[in-house]
C-alpha cells in the first residue's frame, strides 16, 4: 500500500508541470480564441510564435493536430480539443492527450485552417522537427527542407544544430543552414559569404541552389537609358542574339509594331481580294514576293491595314535599342559570388566528367578486347578470317540462356554457364575448322565467304529455335548496381566484372602463347608450318586446337556480353565488325596490339559521344571513318609486326 | 587482233540472243499483252535485271580484279537514293501545287518549297529542305549525280585504300565497314534523306498520273534489259583487251604486274569506280521498281549476299554473274515468299520461309568448297571443256587468285 501510494505522488510530481504547462497552450489558445478561430495568414503568426515559444510539450502535438483540421473548439465552453471524427460525431481528446470521451458532431466548431495559414502552422513545427528525440524524424524534416526550403525554415534550423547529438545529422543540419543561408538570409554580404564557404564543393543540392540565383532574363531598352536591375551582359544583335530575336523582344517590351511574316501577308492580301485584285496588283501577278509587298503597300497607304515593319525598320529599330540581360536577383554581391562558385564547380565537374568518360571508355575497351580476342587468335595468329566469329559469341550467350533455365541460382548458372559455353564453341569451332576451313588454308577471300554462308545458316538456325524476342541472361543479384563514387563518376559492377574477365583473358592468353609447349607449337606452326612438321609437330592438329581456342574465347565472350546486353540472334553481328576493326587497327598477330585497338576504339566511340551525346549512330559513323583513315597512315595497325614474323 | 569481237567472245552474242528473247517473251506476255504474267511479278523480272547488272559489277572487281568489295550493294543503294530524291521532289512538288492551287492567291516559289519541305521531312519532324536536295527538282542533275557521287565516293574510298597497299581480306573488311558507316549515317534522322523512312512511293514516277503501272513496269523492264545488254557488252570488250589481261594479272600476281611497269593502283582505282557507277545506275533502276528505299537496304549483309550470288553463278566470266544473280534473287524471293511448298518430314515440318537461309548458307559452303565454278560449271561440262590439271594449284600466289578449276573462260 505504501508503494502504492509511493507510485502515485511520483506521478504526480511528474505530472503537475506537464498540467501546468499544458494549461500554456490551452491558455494561448483560448486567450485568441477569435484569431484562432478565424485564422488567416497575416493575423496569426503572432498565436502560432506565442505556442511555439511557449514551451509545452505538447505544441508540437497540438500544431500537427490543427494543420491536419484535428483541432476544434466546444462550442458550449470554448475549450479546445484534439479531435477524430466517428461515425456518431467526434471523439475528444483534451490538449494534454487525455481523453474525453465521444460528442456529438454539432457540439463542436473543427477549425479548418487555410493553405497560408497551414503553411505557417508547419514551418513553425520545423523546429519541433529538428529536434524531436527521434533521429528518424528530424532526418525526414531535413529531406523535407532540403526538397522544399523556405525563408522560414532558416531561423529554427540555426536553433537546432547546436543540440544536435547525432554527429551526422548534425554536418547535415550545418550543410542545410549554409544552403538556405545562401538562398534566404536577408544580409547579401552573408550570403555571399556562405557561397564562398562552399569552395569546391560540387553538390547536386549546391548547384540546385545556386542556379536559380543566376537565373538571368532578357530585356530591351532604349539606347542611352539606365539599366535597371542587376546586369549579367550585354548581349549583341547578331552575335549573342539573332537580329530576329531582338525584334521580338521589342515587339513583346511593346517598343515596336509587330513584323509581318508570310503567312500573316498572305491572309491580309486575301482578305482584300477586290475584282480579282489586291491594292491594284493583279491575282495572277501575286506568286511574286516582290508584287506581293508592292499590294501590301498599296493596301497600307490606302488604311485598310495596320502598318508593319519593313525589313529596313526592323534593322533599325534593332539598332536603336540595347539589349541586356539582367539577374533576377538584384544583388550583385550575391550574383558574382554565385557565378564564381559555378565556375568551379563546372571545372570540377568537368574534371569528373572526364573520369567517367575515362571508366567508361575502359568499360567499352574491355567489352570489343573481350569479343575480339577470340579473333585476334584465329584471324590474327592464324590468319583465318572467321565471319562467323560473332555467331559464335551469340552461341555462348544462347547457351548462358539455356543454362538458365535449368538452373534457377544466377550465380551457379553463370559459373556452369562459362565452362559449357567454351565447351559448345569449342566444338562448333573444331568441326568447322575439319569442315570447311582446313580446305580453305592460303584462300582469305574464299574463307571469308565459306564462314559467311555459315554466319547466316547459324543466325537463322538461333532465329528459329529460340525466336527473334530478346532472351533474358540475367546477372547474379551481386553484380547489380554501381560502384558509386560521387554524384558523376559511377560504374556498375557487371562492367567492372567485364573488365577483370578481359584481364584474366589477357593474361591467359600471354601465358598460353608464351609459357606452354602448345603455345610454342601454336607460334611454330604460324610462322612455318613445313619446318614446323619436320620437327614432330602435327600441324592440323595444332590448326585444329588453336581455331577451337578462339572460338572457345568467344563463346565465354558471349556469356559475358549477354549479361548486359539482349541476347538476340543478331548479337554478333553488333560486334563483328568492331572486333574486326579491333584486331585490325591494333596490328593483326599481336595480343597487345589487339589490347590498343580494343583501348583506341572504345576510348574513341566514347570521346565521339560525348562531343555528340544525342547520337551514338553518328558516332559509329564517325569512328568507321576515322578508322578508315587511321589505316593509311598506319596500314599495319598500332603495333606491327618486323621481319619474318609478319610473313611477308 | 585479226579475229572480230563478237568471234572471239561468242558468249556476248548468245547472251543478247537469251535476252532479247527474254524481254520480248516477258512483253508480250505480261497485263500489257497477254496477261499471263501479273503487273507485280514483271516488276520482280526487273528488278531481277538490275540485280544480273549489279552482279556484273561484282564480277569485273571480284572474278577479273580479285578485289572482294563488301560495299558495292551501298554504291547501288545510293544509286536509288539519287534517283529517288528527284522521285519524290517532284511528286510531291505536283501534290503540294495541286494543294497551293486552291487557296485565295496563286503561291509564291518559296510557299511551294516549303510546302515540299515539310511534306518530304514532318515524318522526322524538320520543315526545312536538306542542302543535299539542292538539285533534286531537276531530273538531269539528279541522273548525273547518280554517277557522280558513287563515282567520287568510290574514287576517294579506293584511292585512299589502294594507294596504302591495302589488299585482300583488309579491304574486304575495310569496304565492309564503309558500307557500315553510310547505313549507320543514314539511319539518322537529321541525314536528310529522312533517316530509317527512307523515300518512299519511288513508282509513282511524275508527270505519268495517266500512264497505268502495268505499262510503266514494262517500260522500266525494258531499260533494265537494255541497260544489261549494253553493259554485258561493253564489259565484255573491256575484259577481252589488254585492259583485262592486265586486271586478271592484277588479280593473279600483284607484284609481278606491278614490277612489269604497269600503275596497279591506277587500274584498280578504275575499276573500282567504274564498277561503283554501273552499280548505281542498277540501283536508279531497281528502286523506281521497288517503290521503297530505307538505310536497311545498305547493311553490309547486301553487298555480301551480292558476293554469294557472284560466286554461286562462277565468278570470273560475266554471263555467270548474270546466272547466278537471276538465279539466287528468284529462288530466295520464291522461298521467302511464302510460295514454297513447307516438307513435312513426320517429326518437323520445314517451312522454307525460316530454313531457305539455312539452305543458302551451306549451298555456299558447298559451292565454295566443291564446286568453285558455281553453276557455269554446267555450261563448261555441256561444252564438253576440261581444264589442264595444275594439281590443285591456283593461277597466281595472290589471295584474289583464282583456283584451276576457275581459270577457264
Amino acid at each position: 500500500m505504501p508503494r502504492v501510494f509511493a507510485a502515485l505522488v511520483a506521478a504526480l510530481i511528474l505530472l503537475t508541470p506537464l498540467a501546468a504547462l499544458a494549461q500554456d497552450a490551452a491558455r494561448i489558445l483560448g486567450d485568441n480564441r477569435a484569431l484562432v478561430e478565424r485564422a488567416s495568414r497575416t493575423t496569426i503568426g503572432p498565436v502560432i510564435d506565442a505556442l511555439a515559444a511557449s514551451g509545452d510539450p505538447v505544441v508540437a502535438e497540438v500544431l500537427a493536430a490543427w494543420a491536419d483540421k484535428g483541432l476544434g473548439v466546444r462550442k458550449a465552453d470554448g475549450a479546445f480539443f484534439l479531435i477524430a471524427p466517428t461515425a456518431a460525431g467526434w471523439d475528444l481528446r483534451g490538449l494534454d492527450g487525455r481523453a474525453a470521451g465521444p460528442t456529438a458532431k454539432a457540439d463542436i466548431t473543427d477549425l479548418k485552417p487555410n493553405a497560408g495559414v497551414r503553411a505557417l502552422i508547419q514551418s513553425a513545427l520545423v523546429r519541433f522537427q529538428l529536434t524531436d528525440p527521434d533521429s528518424a524524424r528530424r532526418i525526414a524534416a531535413l529531406d523535407a527542407i532540403a526538397r522544399d526550403g523556405a525563408p522560414e525554415h532558416l531561423a529554427p534550423l540555426r536553433g537546432a544544430i547546436a543540440d544536435e547529438p547525432d554527429p551526422v545529422i548534425a554536418a547535415r543540419k550545418a550543410r542545410l543552414e549554409r544552403l538556405l543561408t545562401l538562398r534566404f538570409d536577408p544580409d547579401t554580404a552573408t550570403r555571399a559569404a556562405a557561397i564562398a564557404a562552399f569552395g569546391g564543393d560540387t553538390g547536386l543540392d549546391l548547384r540546385a541552389a545556386l542556379n536559380p540565383l543566376v537565373a538571368t532574363r532578357r530585356v530591351a531598352l532604349p539606347k542611352g537609358a539606365d539599366v535597371a536591375g542587376n546586369l549579367a551582359r550585354d548581349l549583341r544583335p547578331g552575335r549573342d542574339l539573332t537580329e530576329v530575336e531582338a525584334y521580338d523582344l521589342l515587339v513583346s517590351a511593346g517598343l515596336a509594331p509587330a513584323r509581318l511574316d508570310a503567312a500573316g501577308l498572305k491572309a491580309a492580301l486575301a482578305a482584300h481580294i477586290v475584282d480579282g485584285a489586291v491594292g491594284g496588283v493583279p491575282l495572277a501577278a501575286l506568286s511574286d514576293p516582290r508584287e506581293r509587298e508592292r499590294a501590301y503597300t498599296a493596301l497600307e497607304t490606302a488604311g485598310t491595314v495596320p502598318t508593319a515593319a519593313t525589313d529596313a525598320e526592323v534593322t533599325a529599330a534593332v539598332a536603336a535599342h540595347r539589349f541586356v540581360e539582367l539577374y533576377a536577383e538584384p544583388d550583385p554581391a550575391v550574383t558574382s559570388a554565385a557565378a564564381a562558385a559555378l565556375d568551379r564547380i563546372a571545372l570540377t565537374v568537368g574534371a569528373m566528367q572526364a573520369a567517367d568518360l575515362a571508366l567508361d571508355a575502359l568499360s567499352l575497351a574491355s567489352i570489343y578486347f573481350l569479343a575480339a580476342i577470340g579473333l585476334a587468335i584465329t584471324f590474327g595468329v592464324m590468319g583465318v578470317i572467321n565471319m562467323a566469329h560473332g555467331e559464335f559469341i551469340m552461341m555462348g550467350a544462347y547457351t548462358g540462356y539455356v543454362v538458365q533455365l535449368f538452373v534457377p541460382d544466377y550465380t551457379l548458372s553463370i559459373l556452369i554457364a562459362l565452362p559449357l559455353a567454351f565447351a559448345v564453341t569449342f566444338g562448333a569451332g573444331v568441326a568447322m575448322e575439319r569442315l570447311v576451313i582446313r580446305h580453305l588454308y592460303k584462300r582469305p577471300l574464299e574463307t571469308l565467304l565459306a564462314t559467311f554462308g555459315i554466319s547466316i545458316a547459324l543466325q537463322q538456325l538461333a532465329k528459329t529455335i529460340f525466336g527473334t524476342q530478346a532472351r533474358p541472361l540475367t546477372a547474379p543479384a551481386w553484380l547489380d548496381g554501381a560502384w558509386v563514387l560521387n554524384d558523376v563518376v559511377s560504374i556498375s559492377y557487371i562492367r567492372i566484372a567485364i573488365f577483370v574477365l578481359a584481364l584474366i583473358f589477357l593474361a591467359f592468353f600471354l601465358w598460353l602463347m608464351n609459357r606452354t609447349k602448345l603455345g610454342l607449337q601454336v607460334r611454330a606452326v604460324t610462322q612455318n608450318p613445313a619446318m614446323a612438321g619436320s620437327m614432330g609437330i602435327n600441324p592440323d592438329r595444332i590448326n585444329m586446337l588453336t581455331f577451337g581456342l578462339g572460338s572457345g574465347i568467344a563463346g565465354i565472350a558471349g556469356v559475358a556480353i549477354g549479361l548486359f546486353a539482349q541476347v538476340t540472334s543478331e548479337i554478333g553481328q553488333a560486334y563483328i565488325v568492331q572486333s574486326f576493326m579491333t584486331v585490325v587497327v591494333g596490328g593483326v598477330g599481336n595480343i597487345w596490339g589487339t589490347l590498343a585497338g580494343a583501348v583506341m576504339i572504345g576510348g574513341l566511340q566514347k570521346g565521339i559521344e560525348f562531343l555528340n551525346p544525342s547520337n551514338t549512330l553518328a558516332a559509329q559513323t564517325y569512328m568507321i571513318l576515322f578508322i578508315i583513315l587511321f589505316i593509311q597512315f598506319r596500314p599495319r595497325g598500332i603495333i606491327a609486326l618486323r621481319g619474318r614474323a609478319a610473313g611477308d | 587482233m585479226t579475229r572480230a569481237f563478237l568471234m572471239r567472245n561468242p558468249s556476248v552474242l548468245w547472251f543478247l540472243l537469251a535476252l532479247s528473247l527474254f524481254t520480248l517473251a516477258v512483253t508480250l506476255l505480261s497485263e500489257a499483252g497477254m496477261g499471263v504474267l501479273s503487273t507485280s511479278f514483271v516488276k520482280t523480272l526487273g528488278k531481277t535485271l538490275c540485280l544480273c547488272l549489279v552482279a556484273l559489277a561484282m564480277d569485273l572487281i571480284w572474278g577479273y580484279a580479285g578485289i572482294l568489295s563488301l560495299g558495292h550493294m551501298a554504291f547501288f543503294a545510293l544509286g536509288g537514293y539519287l534517283i529517288g530524291m528527284w522521285l519524290m521532289y517532284a511528286r510531291t512538288e505536283e501534290i503540294v501545287v495541286a494543294a497551293l492551287s486552291s487557296g485565295p492567291l496563286p503561291a509564291t516559289p518559296d510557299e511551294i518549297r516549303q510546302g515540299i519541305a515539310t511534306q518530304i521531312f514532318g515524318v522526322v519532324g524538320a520543315s526545312d529542305m536538306p542542302a543535299i536536295w539542292a538539285q533534286a527538282h531537276s531530273l538531269p542533275a539528279q541522273l548525273a549525280l547518280v554517277l557522280i557521287v558513287p563515282g567520287a565516293l568510290a574514287g576517294i574510298f579506293g584511292w585512299l585504300a589502294f594507294r596504302s597497299r591495302v589488299t585482300g581480306v583488309y579491304l574486304s573488311i575495310l569496304t565492309q565497314a564503309m558500307t557500315l558507316a553510310l547505313a549507320l549515317y543514314l539511319f539518322q534522322n537529321d541525314s536528310g534523306l529522312r533517316g530509317n523512312n527512307g523515300l518512299s512511293g519511288l513508282q509513282n514516277i511524275p508527270g505519268l498520273d495517266g500512264v497505268p503501272q502495268e505499262t510503266v513496269s514494262l517500260w522500266f523492264f525494258w531499260a533494265s534489259a537494255l541497260a544489261l545488254g549494253l553493259a554485258y557488252v561493253v564489259l565484255s570488250h573491256v575484259v577481252s583487251g589488254k585492259f583485262g589481261s592486265v586486271i586478271r594479272a592484277i588479280r593473279d600476281d600483284e607484284a609481278r604486274v606491278r614490277f612489269l611497269g604497269y600503275s596497279v593502283e591506277g587500274y584498280k582505282l578504275f575499276v573500282f569506280t567504274l564498277t561503283a557507277m554501273i552499280a548505281a545506275v542498277a540501283g536508279a533502276l531497281y528502286y523506281p521498281q521497288a517503290g521503297i528505299i530505307n538505310p536497311a537496304e545498305l547493311a553490309p549483309i547486301a553487298s555480301i549476299y551480292l558476293a554469294v550470288w557472284v560466286a554461286i553463278g562462277g565468278r570470273g566470266r560475266l554471263y555467270g554473274a548474270v546466272i547466278g544473280a537471276a538465279f539466287v534473287s528468284l529462288l530466295s524471293s520464291w522461298f521467302t515468299g511464302g510460295r514454297a511448298p513447307s516438307v513435312n518430314l513426320g517429326f518437323y515440318t520445314v517451312n522454307w520461309v525460316d530454313w531457305w537461309l539455312v539452305l543458302l548458307g551451306l549451298s555456299f559452303v558447298l559451292v565454295t568448297l566443291y564446286a568453285p565454278k558455281g553453276l557455269s560449271g554446267l555450261i563448261d561440262a555441256a561444252q564438253g571443256l576440261r581444264v589442264p590439271d595444275r594439281k590443285g594449284a591456283a593461277l597466281g600466289p595472290d589471295d584474289g587468285a583464282l583456283m584451276e578449276q576457275e581459270g577457264r573462260e
